[in-house]
């Protein structure tokens, strides 16, 4: 089993990034708890030749910059929580987020590329970065329209406590 | 015999972008793949593209493909499929063998080879198993013949080819049980580890594969820790239930048509091996030979697509078909879109094995 030990190894070891990590580097930022709208949030932290996140965002928000190898920041002051981003990563590091939709309820978007897709309203299983079970969301949305190009991206609601760590979904089994 | 002005051998990224840009300027092109569909390794890639919008970033290499078939056709490109290149002789005459039986032998007047790689292979007891593939193999069966090769994958490698095949073996329904490393760190973008990871694949660096198991196909896999010699750590031994072990080690550039034909051939480790040498223009140490792509050192589908642009074009310059200008002009913008794909922690060592390259001098 992982330990939190190995949790804290990093990117480069576990495949995942660790919050000491995220939280070290000028990419990662977590919307505030405060804030009411949705925020996108990167987990990009390497610098690898990619923008399309930058060139995506209808309003600017992104930025890359001319060095493409630039890690991307997001203004939260700028940034409607449209979800575009999220779909356009090529690296499915972006994901939307947001304290309190409701009360005890966060809200995450994130992208998903798996079949068969859950239904709106179903429970599914939230993960961390590790892919370990966290807790239990609540399908709002699975939105899939033409110029997300085959990603679709879900919009769960799942326990405060678990805002930061949860990231994803658990794989629904084929049917 | 047959005549074009440019034959190009190999209809990858590499080798249509080539064939393009040169047909572009106005040559007469001739296109041969030994495959029944062109492409080379773009219609397996259904992932999304990185880079920037000028290199078709956010796009699946499947679609670029398609993109780029559909340019072809539009400028009429003569293209032959199931022919085989099998050797190059007087600096110009391409001997290609069509659908397994007929021999045709085509006078050039600069030649563009495009062929690619082919991925390196790992011994270990069991290796001959059925079950035992490389991991482009795996990409094949899945997304090109959509057949799963197994339902419970090992994966040996974790640079980006390792990674991504994982990730489609996901998509098409297996269970990755692990990716190992033989190096103390990952080798692929961390964007792509992590999407592995949070579902839920665990990694092994400085672990690699120790034997297959199984009578007439893999039933189980054994990995084991490496010390920091790269020597097995006795003790350390995994038993894991896998019926598929991809092996995902590097790739070796294809140079064999090059090396017969005479090129001059340089050692770059980073690259992959032994590569022809060439120069900025992509001209190899015969005048009337081009390179691009993977043969030129092992990098990845848009970097083989800027290569492609560029020996295109200065092939068709060198014909005469464009003037000094235009090339100029043409060849910066594509040289200076293919370094910001070499830059970053990345694609700098990338960038300097290139630059050796051309500025090793020659004799
Ligand atoms: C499993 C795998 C996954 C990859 N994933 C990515 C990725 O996600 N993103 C990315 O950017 N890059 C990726 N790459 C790398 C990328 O596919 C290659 O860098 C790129 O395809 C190189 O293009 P190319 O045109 O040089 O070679 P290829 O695409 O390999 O094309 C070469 C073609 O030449 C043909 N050929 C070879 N010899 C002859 C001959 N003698 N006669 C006739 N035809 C011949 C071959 O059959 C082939 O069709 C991946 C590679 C592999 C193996
Ligand atoms: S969510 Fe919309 S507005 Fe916010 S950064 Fe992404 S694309 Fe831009
Ligand atoms: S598009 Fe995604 S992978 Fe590319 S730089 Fe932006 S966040 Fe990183």
């Amino acid at each position: 089993m992982e330990t939190k030990d190995t949790y804290e190894k990093g990117l480069k070891i576990t495949g995942a990034p660790s919050l000491d990590e995220l939280h070290a580097s000028p990419c990662y930022q977590l919307p505030p708890k405060e804030r009411r709208a949705l925020a996108a949030v990167i987990e990009c932290i390497e610098g690898i030749p990619c923008n399309p996140c930058e060139t995506s965002c209808p309003v600017g928000a992104i930025t890359v910059g001319d060095e493409i190898t630039n890690l991307p920041v997001v203004d939260f002051e700028k940034c409607t929580g449209c979800g575009i981003c999220v779909a356009a990563c090529p690296g499915l590091a972006i994901y939307l987020k947001k304290y309190e939709f409701k009360e005890n309820l966060s809200y995450i978007a994130f992208p998903f590329e798996y079949l068969p897709l859950p239904p709106e309203g179903a429970t599914v299983q939230m993960v961390d970065r590790y892919g370990e079970y966290v807790c239990d969301g609540t399908v709002l949305r699975v939105v899939k329209i033409k110029r997300m190009d085959r990603t679709t991206v879900v919009h769960v609601s799942y326990p405060n406590d678990y805002y930061e760590r949860v990231v994803n979904m658990k794989r629904l089994p084929a049917n | 015999m047959e005549e074009r002005e440019v034959v190009v051998i190999g209809a990858g990224p590499a080798g249509l972008s080539a064939a393009l840009e040169a047909a572009r300027a106005g040559a007469h092109v001739l296109l041969v793949d030994e495959n029944s569909k062109p492409g080379g390794q773009l219609f397996k890639q259904i992932h999304k593209f990185f880079g920037s919008h000028e290199h078709r970033a956010g796009v699946r290499g499947i679609d670029i493909g398609t993109q780029l078939l559909e340019e072809a056709e539009r400028l009429d490109i003569e293209v032959w499929l199931d022919a085989e290149a099998c050797g190059i002789f007087n600096t110009t005459d391409v001997w290609i063998v069509r659908n397994k039986e007929k021999s045709v032998t085509v006078r050039a007047k600069r030649i563009i080879l495009a062929t690619g790689a082919v991925e390196n292979s790992v011994n270990f007891p069991g290796w001959s198993l059925p079950g035992v593939m490389g991991a482009g193999a795996a990409q094949t069966m899945i997304n090109l013949h959509r057949v799963l090769p197994g339902q419970k994958i090992l994966m040996v490698g974790s640079g980006n080819v390792g990674i991504i095949v994982s990730y489609q073996l996901l998509q098409a329904g297996a269970d990755v049980k692990a990716v190992v490393e033989a190096a103390p760190r990952l080798g692929g973008y961390g964007v792509h580890t992590a999407k592995v990871r949070r579902a839920g694949v665990p990694f092994y660096t400085s672990h690699t594969v120790l034997e297959a198991r199984g009578t007439d196909h893999v039933e189980s896999a054994t990995i084991v820790q490496l010390d920091d010699k790269w020597k097995p750590i006795p003790g350390t031994e995994k038993e894991l239930d896998v019926d598929t072990i991809c092996i995902a080690a590097g790739l070796t550039p294809l140079v064999e048509l090059a090396f017969a034909a005479g090129c001059e051939p340089l050692y770059s480790p980073l690259l992959g091996g032994m590569v022809p040498w060439h120069d900025r223009s992509m001209a190899t140490s015969i005048p009337t030979i081009y390179l691009a792509g993977d043969i030129s050192g092992v990098e990845e589908a848009s970097t083989a697509m800027e290569e492609g642009r560029m020996a295109g074009l200065s092939a068709a310059y060198s014909l005469g078909y464009v003037d000094r200008e235009t090339y100029a002009v043409g060849f910066d913008a594509a040289e200076k879109r293919m370094l910001a794909l070499r830059s970053g922690m990345f694609g700098q060592k990338r960038r300097d094995a290139k630059a050796a390259i051309v500025g090793h001098s020659r004799g």
